[in-house]
């Protein structure tokens, strides 16, 4: 061996054999879905022809982990609307009816890990911007407690977003209408972005979702509830494959009290525009520079 | 002269349609059928062979489950249940309006309230904003109208605690609810 010097030849011809036998095997383990799966390019760069291959291709997948047939949407931003959320600090009773109506609606995991999208924080009356005397695990027998007040706190869908900044592989992005969004076919798992989020407004599948079958919504959007994988983050959409078919969100329908708004910026006539002319109106952590347009307001 | 008074019933006519039509857009609201109690609705079933007393008092016989906490003091049944037609409401102007319309009896009073329902801004809403079907919840869908103060529930349990999120004997949503909170 010593003094053996190899050529560039050499190099070659063995770096060339061992790739081919790489390839080979790989061929043999991994089947042709995941392989197309594996060479997926970003959502962004897809055509309307890949986007039909993918949608196609997941369905399949779907099909076959979960035994249903799931409708997978990818429709676009309509032109000329913003979404945003209007939330009434004065009538939330901190009953979390919306936690787990967004479970539900979103396909999250149940247990192990257990994901949730809204957080519902409790305050001690007249504290409101002290955050740190928040409390999340409240479990009294009867809700709203006296001394109290509640803030469903979820993704703010920021119209300046930290997180997007920060991923190194731009796999979350906001859409046109303002939806921050994620691909979940091509993160990386790196939570960055849950490190960003001053809001916590992100989770992060540290195994495989467990969503019960019965319980699966099948009508999804590519960028919104479709089941995600072990390894990546997800977020609230603001329920994107309901509000770009002119529906409310399922946490709006799933408040008793009638806490939540949700209507289009640009819209004069919308719900949140009237709210913004007519209430008194502020933004969590504001003076971050984020520009959330999730808006809380005091209907009384 | 004749097509002077021709053009006239004709601006006339138009002037009715569009009154009507106005009319029509602000006061009628796509709601789901009121909250009655089981089997009490139609009320004349029962009332239409009674005879109408309209003195204030307590009832004794019917309706005992029904005890008005909504300014108490200065209303009773027939303030805004008519007299003279139990399967309608009635206005301080005494018109009659049916239950559906019941919003507009409950605005009467709470004037600002009712300018925030209209605009969905009070108030729940479901099914699409656009292109489809919405629903308004009326006021007496979450407000009792005889004790309109919203009750309290019980709350969703809460998220596990990061210590029992990832328990590997959890089998359902429930696991980690018995552990330390």
């Amino acid at each position: 061996m010593a003094g053996k010097r190899y050529s560039r030849r050499d190099f070659i011809k063995l770096a060339s054999v061992a790739t081919l036998s790489g390839l080979g095997l790989s061929g043999i383990s991994c089947k042709k879905a995941d392989l197309e799966e594996f060479l997926q390019t970003h959502y962004l760069e897809m055509t309307e022809e890949d986007k039909k291959r993918t949608i196609a291709r997941l369905e399949e997948k779907y099909l076959k982990k979960y035994g249903k047939q799931f409708t997978i949407s990818t429709k676009g931003a309509k032109p000329g609307t913003l979404w945003a959320y209007g939330l009434d600090l004065s009538r939330c009773i901190g009953c979390r009816r919306c936690v787990y109506g967004c479970v539900k609606e979103n396909n999250n995991s149940r247990y192990n890990p257990q994901l949730q999208w809204i957080r519902v924080i409790r305050l001690p009356e007249g504290s409101l911007i002290n955050l740190e005397n928040a409390e999340h695990y409240y479990n009294p027998s009867q809700v709203p407690e006296p001394g109290y007040v509640y803030m469903p706190v979820q993704c703010q869908h920021c119209e300046n977003p930290p997180c997007v900044k920060v991923c190194p592989v731009r796999a979350t992005w906001k859409e046109p209408d303002g939806l921050v969004v994620v691909d979940y076919n091509w993160c990386i798992g790196c939570r960055y972005c849950i490190a960003a989020c001053p809001y916590k407004g992100r989770v992060f599948n540290w195994a495989e979702p467990n969503i019960p079958t019965e319980e699966l919504n099948t009508a999804v959007h590519y960028l919104g509830n479709r089941p995600r994988y072990k390894n990546v983050v997800d977020k609230c959409t603001f329920c994107v494959q309901r509000v770009r078919n002119g529906r409310y969100p399922a946490c709006v329908e799933a408040c008793p009290t009638g806490t939540r708004k949700f209507g289009n910026l640009l819209d004069p006539d919308s719900e949140i525009r009237y709210l913004l002319d007519h209430k008194r109106v502020f933004r969590l952590k504001e003076d971050l520079n984020t520009e959330p347009k999730f808006y809380y307001f005091f209907g009384l | 002269m004749r097509r002077i008074a021709f053009v006239m019933v004709l601006i006339g006519l138009f002037a009715f349609c569009w009154y009507e039509q106005g009319k029509a857009k602000q006061e009628d609201f796509p709601v789901p059928r009121p909250p009655f109690s089981e089997g009490i609705f139609p009320c004349s079933n029962c009332h239409a062979g009674m005879e109408v007393n309209i003195k204030r008092r307590e009832l004794k016989e019917e309706h005992t489950n029904i005890k008005l906490k909504h300014g108490s003091i200065s209303r009773w049944c027939l303030d805004c249940h008519d007299a003279a037609n139990r399967d309608m409401l009635r206005l301080v102007n005494g018109d009659q309006i049916d239950f559906s319309h019941s919003y507009e009896l409950c605005g009467q009073c709470h004037g600002p309230t009712y300018r925030d329902w209209k605009v969905g801004v009070h108030g729940k809403r479901v099914g699409y904003f656009d292109g489809g079907q919405r629903t308004y919840f009326l006021c007496v869908n979450c407000h009792n109208p005889h004790d309109p103060k919203f009750k309290p529930i019980k709350p969703e349990p809460p998220p596990f605690k990061p210590l029992y999120r990832y328990d590997p004997t959890a089998k359902t949503g429930q696991a980690g609810q018995t552990g330390k909170q």
